[in-house]
């Protein structure tokens, strides 16, 4: 029998690959074993674009406890504690279907979490739309926030913070990225790897359907295009109710030390779990699809392989302690099924009863793939295009308002009130609260904060500053509520990798994590990589997401990002240094073009312990970071979130030369706007870190002095435009 | 004062509620919803969650659980109970306290800090709150089925009888509830449900420390 050209090519491999693959068994691969191998040598599973480029991210510290290659990173909280956490991407199952796909992204990151035994206590998400005035921009918002809400507010994990842009590169290929963080006890967690030949590999939650075939080959590495609606049965249907009850049943079995390994089933199911697992182990596994269940009873062997249906997990069992696991799975009203064998044979073998109907070397499958350097070329100019929607001699009041009124800008009650945001009733810091949302950890005596953040426009205007700038941007919210960074993981969403500028992109963007992460002595515990991000007009803006956990002492002693109290003094603290690139102005204006300044990290990294410091000890009564739509925008915030008006002078800024309008509505990192009495924020100067006493609290209307572009707003004005966001 | 706090698979503020009940005071276990025994257990509180997936209509598969049977029983003889949220579902799908639950009228869920109103005129015995009249609590709500509903004469009833216990204030109620009505009792005044989470309102840590008055009342009932 000859493959077909043609099937090969379907699946994604290429004429090389396959011929690779050939070579490997001996023989030409079956439907099974072809099946198999497309899906573990895609992009999705193989990283076969991204992984000689992710070697240089520094992933070592003291306080890692696992590190990349687990089913997610984990960090020691003290008190012989963890935080486990992970982000990963759903983008083109919810660019297809963005209900199912965004509550399916959201149940896969979680089980990622509890497969190390870590219950979890928070998502976070990262979104990206095509501006708002599209029609299918509010289907997929509408859809993906609502299949959000569904999946973390029924499983009873809190949905307590994120990030949304709107931009027209991602009109076509909207992003979906969750993030989940949980808590473990130490001498509980599990590695993935299989151990322990003779072992019974037992397969437990929803049974299994056709639903989610090909996803990760199909879906997940290559670009969308015409005829995606005929791709929608490779999304998967998510049940919340189900992993609520494996959820609970495989904390049950790994507190009384039940398992031996556990490994969720995302994407290429059956397929990449065992054979990931077994990989990691050294070992080998026998599966029987005979013992699988299944929704539909004429399931062909290789669909039972590589179907996607959700809720799955698999588990290495002890021969003796399989009934007592069975039992806990049927407490929990859960499926379970002993379906395989670890052996020493080093090979994944599929049976079905007696029959052998594949059988590959677990070497060939996980680790064969041919890895690909990219070739990289910068391009020649912005390519992304521009569009006016402010004229450039707006008055600066106007321009001041069309900002705070810009959906990336505006406030995101519509979204995150469909979300639960305190079950579990941790949640001290609640969505909009604080720059960084924060959680009591009582088991450890103290508390951690959480930040995510990406900024694809400015990535695309320069790809290494833009993503050494995401990771300040995270830095500095945690220095807002007081918290110091332990770890970070990341997701980089990027175009296809065969094409030269998409190459280039993903190059320098993961030179600058690397070196970011490496000035900062931050680990990166884990991340996700998702490429082929294109729809029929071009790739999306390159998106580096990058989530980061940090600790402090007291869940008490954050800072709220709104000012507190009247007649406070407001500063600016930070080695900010104000430029219109790539900023929301230059957006709004049709200004974009390529280069952004580069960031001073070492500068920043002092004014972010200096914040962290000052906010621990209860000096600042108010923290917030200078971000998008700059200065004006960050002080408009925080006397909206009071309630409050105040006045302030730019004039000290502009002596750091820039012009009244940079001052305004320049972005950079570095900057804080912080409030509290006069002498003692003052007297946080020194060490390199400089502070800018701006103003005061007060009054019923925003007023900044900048020269001829000064502002006076008043603040029901500001609160109206900066409400605006509704679908 | 010993609480029992039902378990459902699905639930998700069970582990909230026992520890707003220890911090409201007394002892708190969890109770599977298979077991029938609610011996020793001087007030029971049904959870937020969504129970059995609540895929149907809200409560309406939990509340043929064993535990359930038991609560009823419990409830019959004239013991304690506080339905929370889906709780509060359950038990109104129970015959345990009147009118209905129905989706949000934005069809949206919300998850939001609410003033609720306290009291009535004429509470059943036993059963006033501890909070002067016209003060309001701050609880946060949410939920996408929380919309209460019953006939206007049925309405009139309850309030008549003093069964209407919390009213969301003016201009907060958010999910287009009648009469912005949050919370009710039966007529013995001994079962309670309201949709806001008052076990969410028990540490200042986490917002407020309101809630513990829904929990205290519900003590007096019990003592």
């Amino acid at each position: 029998m000859t493959v077909e050209t043609s099937k090969y090519r379907e699946l994604g491999l290429t004429d090389p690959e396959f011929e690779l693959i050939v070579e490997k068994l001996g023989h030409e691969p079956n439907d099974v074993e072809l099946a198999m191998f497309s899906l573990l040598w895609s992009e999705h599973c193989a990283y076969k674009h991204s992984r000689n480029l992710l070697r240089r991210l520094p992933t070592e510290g003291e306080r890692v406890v696992m590190g990349p290659g687990e089913n997610a990173g984990a960090v020691d909280i003290g008190a012989g504690y963890a935080i486990a956490f992970k982000v990963e991407s759903h983008n083109h199952p919810s660019a297809v279907e963005p209900f199912q796909g965004a509550a399916t992204g959201v149940g896969g990151i979680m089980r990622d979490v509890f497969a190390l035994g870590a219950r979890p206590i928070a998502i976070l998400d990262s979104l990206r739309f095509g501006e708002l005035d599209s029609v299918r921009s509010r289907h997929l918002l509408d859809g993906a926030v609502r299949g959000i809400g569904h999946y973390g507010n029924s499983i009873g994990v809190p949905t307590v913070g994120g990030e949304i842009y709107f931009e027209a590169p991602y009109e076509h290929n909207c992003l979906v990225n969750a993030m989940c963080v949980g808590i473990a006890k130490q001498d509980e967690m599990v590695r993935a790897a299989a151990a322990g030949v003779g072992n019974a590999v037992v397969l437990m939650g929803a049974s299994t359907g056709r639903d989610g075939i090909g996803g990760a080959s199909v879906l997940a590495s290559a670009e969308l295009g015409d005829g995606d609606e005929a791709k929608r049965p490779t999304v998967q249907i998510g049940d919340p109710f189900e992993e609520s009850k494996v959820l609970e049943c495989c904390l049950e079995l790994l507190g009384k030390g039940l398992l031996v390994s556990l490994q969720d089933l995302g994407a290429a199911g059956l397929t990449s779990s065992a054979a990931e697992m077994a990989s990691a182990g050294g070992v080998g596994i026998d599966l029987d699809v005979a013992r699988v269940p299944l929704r539909e009873a004429d399931m062909a062997p290789f669909e039972i392989m590589v179907s996607e249906s959700q809720e799955r997990m698999l588990a290495v069992v002890e021969p003796a302690k399989v009934g007592e696991v069975l039992a806990v799975c049927e407490k929990w009203q859960t499926g379970s099924a002993e379906i395989g064998t670890i052996t020493d044979s080093g090979q994944v073998r599929v049976l079905r009863g007696e029959e052998v109907v594949g059988e590959m070397p677990v070497e060939a499958l996980v680790d064969g793939c041919p890895l690909y350097d990219l070739s990289p070329a910068e391009p020649d100019g912005w390519i992304y295009g521009n569009r006016v929607s402010l004229a450039a001699d707006a008055p600066a009041g106007e321009a001041l308002l069309a900002l705070l009124g810009s959906p990336s800008i505006a406030s995101k009650r519509w979204i995150f009130e469909q979300y639960d945001s305190i079950v579990g009733s941790r949640t001290a810091r609640r969505p909009e609260s604080a720059d960084a949302a924060v959680l009591a950890i009582a088991e450890a005596g103290k508390a951690i904060a959480v930040s995510i953040d990406g900024n694809g426009r400015r990535v695309a205007c320069d790809p290494y500053a833009g993503t050494v700038e995401a990771v300040l941007e995270c830095a500095q919210n945690l220095a807002c509520a007081g918290a110091e960074p332990l770890g970070l993981t990341n997701c980089l969403n990027f175009g296809n990798p065969e094409k030269p500028v998409a190459a280039w992109q993903l190059d320098r963007a993961v030179s600058g994590l690397a070196d970011v992460c490496t000035a900062l002595g931050v680990p990166v515990v884990g991340g996700n990589v998702s490429l082929y991000n294109e729809g029929p007009e071009g790739p999306i803006y390159p998106t580096p997401v990058v989530g980061m956990v940090g600790e402090l002492p007291d869940p008490e002693h954050s800072a709220p990002s709104a000012f507190a109290g009247e007649g406070d003094a407001i500063a600016l603290l930070g080695p900010f240094m104000p430029s219109l690139a790539g900023s929301e102005l230059a957006k709004l204006r049709g200004e974009l073009e390529m280069g952004l300044p580069q960031p001073e990290i070492a500068a920043v990294a002092a004014a972010c312990a200096t914040v962290r410091e000052a906010v621990r000890a209860g000096v600042l009564a108010s923290a917030h970071d200078v971000s998008d739509g700059g200065l004006a925008c960050a002080i408009a915030e925080a006397a909206i979130g009071a309630g409050a008006g105040c006045r302030v002078d730019l004039q000290h800024l502009r002596e750091r030369g820039c012009s009244p309008e940079e001052a305004l509505f320049g972005e950079g990192p570095g900057g804080f706007v912080i409030t509290g009495e006069r002498a003692q924020i003052e007297a946080l100067a020194g060490d390199g870190v400089a502070v800018l006493f701006l103003g005061k609290v007060g009054g019923d209307a925003i007023e900044i002095a900048a020269g001829d572009r000064s502002i006076a707003l008043p603040l029901a004005d500001a609160e109206r435009a900066w409400r605006s966001l509704a679908v | 004062m010993r609480w029992g706090v039902i378990q459902f698979p699905g639930s998700c503020d069970e582990r909230d509620a026992l520890h707003a009940c220890e911090i409201a005071g007394g002892e708190a276990r969890l109770v599977w919803h298979e077991e029938r025994d609610l011996e020793g257990i001087d007030a029971v509180v049904v959870p937020g969650g969504f129970s059995y997936g609540d895929y149907l209509r809200a409560g309406a598969i939990a509340r043929f659980s064993p535990a359930m049977e038991a609560v009823a029983e419990f409830a019959a003889r004239g013991g304690p109970v506080l339905g929370i949220c889906n709780g509060f579902q359950v038990l109104c799908e129970a015959d345990l306290l009147p009118g209905a639950l129905l989706r949000n009228e934005d069809l949206r869920f919300v998850c939001r800090q609410v003033e609720l109103q306290v009291g009535q005129l004429n509470p059943p015995e036993g059963t006033q709150s501890s909070i002067p009249r016209g003060e309001t609590l701050s609880i946060p709500a949410k939920h996408g089925e929380g919309r209460y509903w019953a006939p206007e004469e049925m309405l009139d009833r309850l309030e008549a009888n003093g069964q209407v216990v919390y009213r969301y204030a003016p201009g907060q109620n958010p999910n287009g509830s009648a009469r912005d009505i949050a919370g009710v009792t039966n007529e013995a005044g001994n079962v309670l449900g309201l949709m806001p989470h008052p076990e969410h309102a028990v540490d200042a840590m986490t917002g407020s420390t309101d809630g513990l008055e829904v929990f205290e009342r519900l003590a007096k009932v019990a003592a």
